[in-house]
């Protein structure tokens, strides 16, 4: 049978997992569950869901940071945050329309599965917003590092080795952000044709140009539908005008830029961020790519000899989605070997048996490998948080 | 410091000629006078002439240097530009300092991919002035940066003036090549964005030279804005200014720069730079905003007009490139120009910016309560201070009380919710102080980790952690 906890706070979330420490009862560690579908399967008896634990701790708009606990529910942080024009930069993706599970994101899962989106170009990750923890490691013991303010390099950051370890070191139990200023207005160029090389080409002139772009991304022709760059731009409305209109002719050798203006950019650029762009059908794999910009295009040609791909480039290029991946390990060998040294593959999608046999993540270099085990065994030494579901064994 | 460890002061000859079997005679430094250039860095209260320097010109000679050193059971300190003002590159006796000055070549810019690949004895300006014919350039940009290296940016992360924006280095550094301490050479990250899982570039940014020898770095270069501008205003009280502070970030903006300086310190950099600082003011804020003409002029106009509320008793916009230069000079030399005048010593705490007010007069009352005087120049968009604290360091009596002070000041910016260090590391100046941010369990974790790294602490092993309570030492292998 498989039990849930619910503790409510933090000592109660410590209580339970020494407990479990010292049964070698290992725990899935959970916050709202709608990204329970990524990584590799966790075999645990008892799942411990931070979902109680809730509450914003401490906001200070003049000051531009936000605490909360780590259940709180992501909306509840944005809602609040957009009623005094503010917001988190990292603008975290929704990973529900692409995995398929229900429930709440909460800010503790969008910390320890690092989640960002289309501005993380210009604004950074989760983990460069990120500027303090609270946590329970995996033997129960309290911890913090960073804290409330926007600068802190006292002692290791911790901060950052624990954004994206999805559960697997400690518990989060309270996050602290920086925020930044909701900006008054957004627009988007949109060149329409460009293959994926030149698309990528536009998409750096533009990240090159000193005007601010907060956003670059291209999905490629499919269908009916003709290939389309986008570029973003946000800020004082006279400010995104006059910049709209001097990168517009700056990019005229990649010809006409439309714009989309206002409510119709920022639900374009929801559609990049949650991935739905991509316009997958349900059970296809689905690959999140990081390598640098000018490599994407050759990659993506690489992969579709092998297999049937739909593709949507983020960040200048420098991330790639591809749908697609045949065979048993969803494409893994193919995208992993075309990659090469470049970058990292995960496998955000794929069925339960695919996840079980495939890395899903990265294969690390061997000495990092046997680094990152020690550092699991320092802050886990029962093995008993998310055993296995970033690597084997870890 | 730690006892200095006879059996390795009598193997010197030994280990200076197995580090000049490496890396040749002439990059291994012997005699007592130019083993005394190292003997100390920016914190120059503590020094300490090293058993030897020794200058490896590549990753594999650092990597060679590193093993043949940990075999022996030596303790090591990496050094860049020895800027440190936490004593973060300050030597022990039985220790050898690997320096990276001679690798200082920039070794590649992709200005599509908009990153560059440095080797790490670069200095931190040279980056910038690589790419600046481009219109680019690397984005933190630490007080010190025509002086200090990429090494040890990325090890303090440090930040500077325009962090504001920009972040500071562990938003900015995407790879890095480094020599754990049994001689293998691992590459951390890459030219990519983000790590594919466990953020190891992360923890390692910050960790002080004690996880291993960083020899190369992948950072992000930015195009620069169109242009920039800073303006000054002067208001009567640090109240003003700091409640003025806050008015404008909430407002939405986030201008790339808002410096502060006090009384004290403005006379000071007035004197050396000329910038044109008001004289008669509390209070010094140089903000700075960026973007094109047109986008300058609304946001010059938008803060002007958010600060009228506050009644600044001066406001100059910058007319001139010249004029710029002159008002960054007088803020960037500010430490040097203090160093003329007096000995100090160089606080970086950081505090929650509503307590600006509320903090500045406590510490003007803490230094007064030790007979000493306290100038403030710091980043106050951020909160991070930088009282210097004024004394005589002939007098170690002065001293003696000067760290008191220091001491008192940090201890009050974690009582308001800050902390210790926001930028110039812990090193040996902050080690004891740790007790005060951070549970025996927080610094119990931190420590396992440095064993992982490192399990006979040779890196460094002095700094960052209070000499008690440390854990075991696994025996040498
Ligand atoms: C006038 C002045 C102004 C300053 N202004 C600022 C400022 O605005 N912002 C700021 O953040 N700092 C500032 N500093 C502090 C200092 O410049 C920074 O900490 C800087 O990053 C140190 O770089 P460095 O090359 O001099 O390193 P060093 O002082 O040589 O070493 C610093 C630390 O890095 C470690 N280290 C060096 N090389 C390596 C390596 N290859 N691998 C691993 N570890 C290594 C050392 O062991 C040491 O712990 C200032 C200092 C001065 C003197």
């Amino acid at each position: 049978m498989n039990v849930t906890l619910l503790p409510k706070d933090e000592n109660e979330i410590a209580a339970a997992v020494a407990n479990a420490a010292a049964q070698r009862l290992p725990l899935a560690i959970m916050g709202g569950g709608t990204r329970a579908g990524l990584g590799r399967p966790v075999a645990a008896k008892a799942t411990l869901s931070t979902r109680a634990l809730t509450g914003i701790t401490l906001y200070e708009p003049a000051e531009l940071v936000l605490s909360a606990r780590a259940g709180t529910p992501l909306e509840e942080i944005e809602t609040l945050l957009a009623a005094k024009s503010q917001r988190l930069a990292f603008e975290p993706m929704d990973h529900r329309p692409l995995l398929g599970e229900g429930g709440e994101p909460t800010i503790g899962g969008v910390v320890a599965a690092n989640v960002s989106g289309p501005r993380r170009i210009q604004a950074g990750a989760a983990r460069d917003s990120l500027i303090g923890i609270r946590a329970v490691t995996g033997e129960g013991e309290i911890v913090k590092s960073g804290g409330r303010v926007m600068k802190n390099v006292t002692g290791y950051d911790l901060v950052k080795f624990l954004a994206g370890s999805y559960g697997t070191l400690a518990v989060l139990t309270e996050v602290s952000f920086k925020l930044i200023p909701s900006p008054e207005t957004e627009t988007t160029l949109v060149l329409t044709g460009l293959d994926d090389v030149a698309a990528v080409a536009a998409l750096s002139a533009a990240l090159g140009s000193p005007f601010s772009v907060t956003g670059a991304a291209h999905r490629p022709a499919f269908g009916r539908e003709p290939a389309r760059s986008f570029i973003r731009l946000d800020g004082f409305a006279t400010s995104v005008a006059d910049r709209a209109k001097r990168l517009a002719t700056d990019l005229t050798d990649y010809g006409k830029a439309e714009q989309l203006a206002g409510r119709a950019s920022v639900s374009l650029w929801q559609t990049i961020r949650d991935v739905a762009l991509l316009g997958t059908a349900p059970k296809v794999p689905i690959w999140r790519i990081s390598t640098r910009p000018s490599l994407a295009p050759a990659l993506v040609e690489t992969v579709r000899r092998a297999f049937e791909a739909r593709v949507l480039y983020d960040w200048g290029g420098g991330l790639v989605w591809i749908a697609g991946g045949e065979g048993r390990d969803a494409g893994a060998a193919i995208i992993r070997g075309a990659l090469g040294g470049n970058g990292h593959a995960t496998l955000i999608r794929a069925s339960e048996e695919v996840r079980s046999a495939v890395e899903i993540f990265q294969p690390l270099a061997p000495p990092l490998l046997e680094l990152t085990r020690k550092l699991k065994r320092i802050f886990d030494p029962a093995g008993i948080l998310n055993p296995g579901r970033v690597y084997a064994g870890l | 410091m730690p006892p200095v460890r006879a059996e390795i002061l009598a193997r010197r000859d030994e280990i200076v000629a197995g580090l000049a079997a490496i890396v040749g005679e002439e990059h291994v430094i012997v005699t007592e006078d130019e083993r005394r250039a190292y003997e100390a860095d920016a914190l120059s209260a503590y020094r300490a002439v090293p058993l030897a320097v020794v200058l490896p010109g590549t990753t594999e000679e650092v990597a060679a240097v590193v093993r043949y050193l940990s075999e022996g059971g030596v303790k090591i300190i990496a050094r860049g530009a020895g800027t440190s003002l936490s004593g973060g590159a300050l030597p022990s006796p039985d220790a050898v300092v690997v320096g990276l000055a001679r690798m200082n070549r920039i070794l590649s810019v992709d200005y599509e991919n908009r990153i560059a690949r440095v080797e790490a004895g670069v200095t931190n300006i040279n980056i910038t002035n690589t790419v600046a014919h481009r219109g680019f350039f690397y984005a933190p940009d630490p007080s010190s940066q025509l002086a200090c290296t990429i090494a040890g940016n990325i090890a303090m992360n440090s930040g500077g003036a325009h962090c504001l924006k920009y972040g500071v280095t562990t938003n900015n550094v995407l790879g890095i090549r480094m020599v754990t301490i049994d001689g293998t050479i691992v590459d951390i990250g890459g030219d990519h964005l983000d790590a594919a899982s466990y953020d190891l570039l992360g923890l390692i940014v910050g960790s002080e030279g004690q996880f291993g020898i960083v020899t190369e770095a992948t950072v992000r270069i930015l195009r620069a804005a169109e242009g920039a501008r800073p303006m000054l205003m002067g208001f009567d009280s640090a109240e003003a200014a700091g409640a003025c502070v806050a008015a404008i970030i909430a407002s939405g903006i986030i201008p790339v720069a808002i410096e502060y300086m006090d009384r004290p310190a403005i006379k000071v950099c007035e004197a050396f730079a000329h910038a044109g600082y008001p004289l008669d003011v509390e209070a010094l804020l140089i903000i700075e905003v960026e973007g094109s003409e047109a986008e300058i002029e609304d946001l010059i106009g938008r803060i002007t007009s958010i600060a009228s509320g506050f009644a600044p008793s001066t406001t100059r916009v910058s007319k001139s490139e010249a004029e710029s230069a002159a008002i960054w000079k007088g803020r960037k030399s500010a430490f040097g120009a203090m160093g003329r005048i007096s000995d100090y010593m160089c606080m970086d705490g950081v505090i929650p910016t509503s307590r600006l007010p509320d903090v500045l007069k406590r510490v003007g009352e803490i230094c007064a309560s030790y007979g000493l005087a306290v100038a403030n120049i710091f980043h106050a968009g951020d909160g991070n201070l930088h009282p210097l604290i004024l004394f005589n360091a002939n007098d170690p009596k002065e001293l003696a009380k000067a760290e008191e002070a220091g001491a008192d000041v940090l201890k009050l910016c974690v009582e308001v919710g800050g902390c210790l260090t926001g930028e110039h590391g812990v090193g040996i100046e902050k080690r004891d102080l740790m007790g005060f941010q951070f549970s025996a369990v927080d610094l119990g974790l931190q420590m396992r980790i440095k064993s992982v790294f490192d399990p006979q602490w040779l890196l460094n092993p002095a700094k960052v952690f209070p000499l008690d309570g440390r854990p075991p030492l696994a025996d040498a292998a």
